[in-house]
């Protein structure tokens, strides 16, 4: 099932031309520098910006095409604001029953309690929207949306004007929302890390266009799209917890191409864990190093090399099992280990960070109050270096 | 004392004011909310006809209302001919031209309150499945509250006080359109000196508390809006 849109539009000297395909499951981001046509692109979906030749149909329904076009309260969408927009002259509970009372009890997908437990604004109930902070009311515009039953949930940059504090306070009750609840999501947002954490899909805007749609760890090692060129270019490997070890305390994380070690996770075995390496972390020899404290050690076979006269150079490697990883090493060293697709290396990974439901409650207990210093990319993960280099 | 002809005066203009006032109610929210919402480019000869008993001596409505109300004019001819009669020298041709006199008072606070509600707690509302009907009645008038009630009592005080409308289209009979302005006109032509104090101060006591009200009430919600 997949939910099909194409909207051309023009705000002002704004124009939005889209066309896109993603899966209705799982979380959906949409990710662009500001003004790219993001918000638009959200707002034409809920049906609040009307595009007279638009079309968008979800998992088979047709919202919008020429003969028809289904107003926003019939649509069955959440959305949540950049700004909560809580209805002021109503309480917390009053907001959330809002969305809850205008679904007949029959077509209910969450539960009053569910909801409440699953935010945590049990606290707040009885409160009013002035009253509560930039996090409690972006949790509770979260939960009001989530009370609409919606079908699809739309967030446009929900953590976008919050402090570190409260980002760290919301990202793990959206991963909680990922994890617990099957309503696809589409997440707007231009600050990556959030979109690491938590994005199955990513589609990636420019200047009102969709430069480019597909699963996430794909899109990032695609060489001819920005984001492996970035500066922290990174990949994202799905793992779970395979062991402990007490001794040394280490956790050991499994995944299809191999295994990472790390310092102790406290996290069941079996537990899913996404990673993050980033590409300037992990480095190529040509035979595995013996003499070495990096861990972390993986044969892989180049598939790819971004030209260029930069000085460093990026490269794809295939780890085997379908698992890829990005490494980039100065072209000096690729000139000199004669470094070409093809090649069968070795690649040395000297730290990698825990992002997701692990790393939020490392975070917490490590950093309680992370003082975020670069917030573009800060409040992810928490950097687990694989032993002493 | 006041006689029974003045508390008849009273009860007329108590009763003019509260139809009025609902009258003007139902008709300026939408006036209102579509003035508010609209891009339409003509809007502003619109706002010019709303605002026009602003700056019109009464008498000039008055005027134009009896002759479209009364036996021979163009509304009032029609009735008239279906049996309903003329609506000259009636209690309901008193509310017709309250309701215009006071349209002002009613519309601006109203236009100014939900202009302020803005669009996003609309837009919040859509996407919780509320109708556009459902959204103006739980979200907008909510939020528009103190403008609501400015617009309540302006409209209500303003009818209380108004005379040459309701000379011209009323006429003065007592008992039927005469309203406690123009009995307090009627005493102090007669030099009734001490009935006209009674209904003159009843009056000015009335139309302080009234505002006194409304500024008392705003003062928490937010600023007076006209």
């Amino acid at each position: 099932m997949t939910i099909e849109a194409r909207f051309r539009l023009t705000r002002g000297d704004f124009t939005l031309d889209a066309s896109l395909t993603i899966p209705s499951c799982g979380v959906t981001a949409v990710f662009g520098p500001s003004g790219c046509g993001k918000t638009t692109l959200l707002r034409a979906v809920a049906g609040l910006e009307r595009d007279p030749g638009g079309r968008l149909s979800v998992s088979g329904d047709t919202w919008h095409d020429s003969a028809c076009f289904v107003p926003t309260h019939r649509r069955a969408v959440g959305f949540v604001f950049q700004e909560a927009s809580l209805f002021s002259h109503l309480t917390v509970r009053g907001n959330l029953a809002y969305g809850f009372k205008r679904v007949p009890p029959g077509e209910r997908r969450v539960s009053f309690s569910e909801a409440v437990e699953l935010l945590g604004v049990q606290p707040l109930l009885n409160r009013n929207p002035a009253e509560l902070s930039g996090g409690e009311r972006q949790r509770v515009a979260i939960a009001r949306a989530l009370l609409a039953s919606p079908r699809l949930l739309l967030l446009d940059e929900p953590l976008t004007g919050l402090d570190a504090a409260s980002k760290t306070e919301i990202l793990p009750f959206l991963e909680r929302l990922h994890e617990e609840l099957r309503i696809p999501v589409i997440y707007v947002s231009h600050h990556f890390d959030e979109i690491a954490r938590l994005a199955d899909y990513l589609v990636l805007m420019d200047a009102g266009r969709v430069v480019a749609a597909g699963p996430l760890a794909e899109l990032l090692r695609r060489l001819d799209l920005p984001l492996a060129h970035a500066p922290d270019a990174e990949s994202i490997v799905e793992t779970t917890v395979a062991g402990h070890d007490e001794v040394y305390g280490l956790t050991t994380l499994g995944f299809p191409a191999g295994r990472f070690t790390v310092p102790r996770v406290d996290l069941p075995v079996g537990r899913g864990v996404r990673v993050r390496v980033l590409a300037r972390d992990v480095s190529l020899t040509l035979q595995r190093q013996s003499g070495t404290s990096i861990l972390n050690i993986f044969p892989a076979t180049i598939r790819e090399m971004s030209a260029g006269f930069e000085a460093q150079t990026t490269i794809v490697l295939d780890m085997g099992q379908g698992v890829s990883m990005l490494a980039r090493v100065t072209r000096k060293s690729a000139a000199a280990l004669n470094l070409a697709p093809g090649s069968r290396v070795f690649a040395q990974v000297k730290s990698v960070a825990l992002l997701g439901p692990a790393a939020t409650s490392a975070v917490r207990r490590v950093t309680p109050d992370t003082a975020d210093p670069n917030p573009s990319r800060g409040g992810g993960g928490r950097e687990a270096g694989a032993g002493p280099r | 004392m006041p006689i029974e002809a003045d508390l008849k005066a009273l009860w007329i203009t108590l009763k003019l004011a509260a139809i009025a006032t609902a009258v003007l109610l139902l008709l300026g929210a939408p006036l209102a909310w579509w003035l508010a919402r609209t891009q339409w480019r003509l809007k502003f000869v619109v706002e010019t006809a709303v605002a026009l008993p602003l700056v019109l001596p009464p008498t000039v409505l008055g005027f134009y209302l009896l002759i479209l109300l009364g036996p021979r004019g163009p509304v009032g001819g029609p009735l008239e001919s279906l049996g309903i009669g003329h609506l000259a020298f009636t209690f309901t041709g008193l509310v017709v031209g309250s309701v215009l006199y006071s349209l002002p008072f009613v519309v601006q606070p109203l236009q100014n309150a939900f202009a302020g509600v803005g669009r996003r707690p609309l837009e919040a509302a859509a996407t919780l499945r509320a109708s556009p009907l459902d959204r103006f009645l739980t979200v907008a008038i909510p939020l528009a509250r103190p403008g609501v009630l400015t617009a309540a009592v302006l409209g209500f005080a303003h009818t209380l006080g108004e005379f040459g409308v309701v000379l011209m289209i009323g006429g003065n009979i007592p008992g039927k359109t005469q309203v406690l302005s123009i009995a307090i006109y009627d005493h102090v032509e007669m030099l009734e000196y001490s009935r006209a104090h009674w209904l003159a101060g009843g009056m000015l006591a009335l139309s302080f508390l009234l505002l006194l009200s409304v500024y008392g009430l705003n003062r928490r919600v937010t600023g007076m809006q006209p």
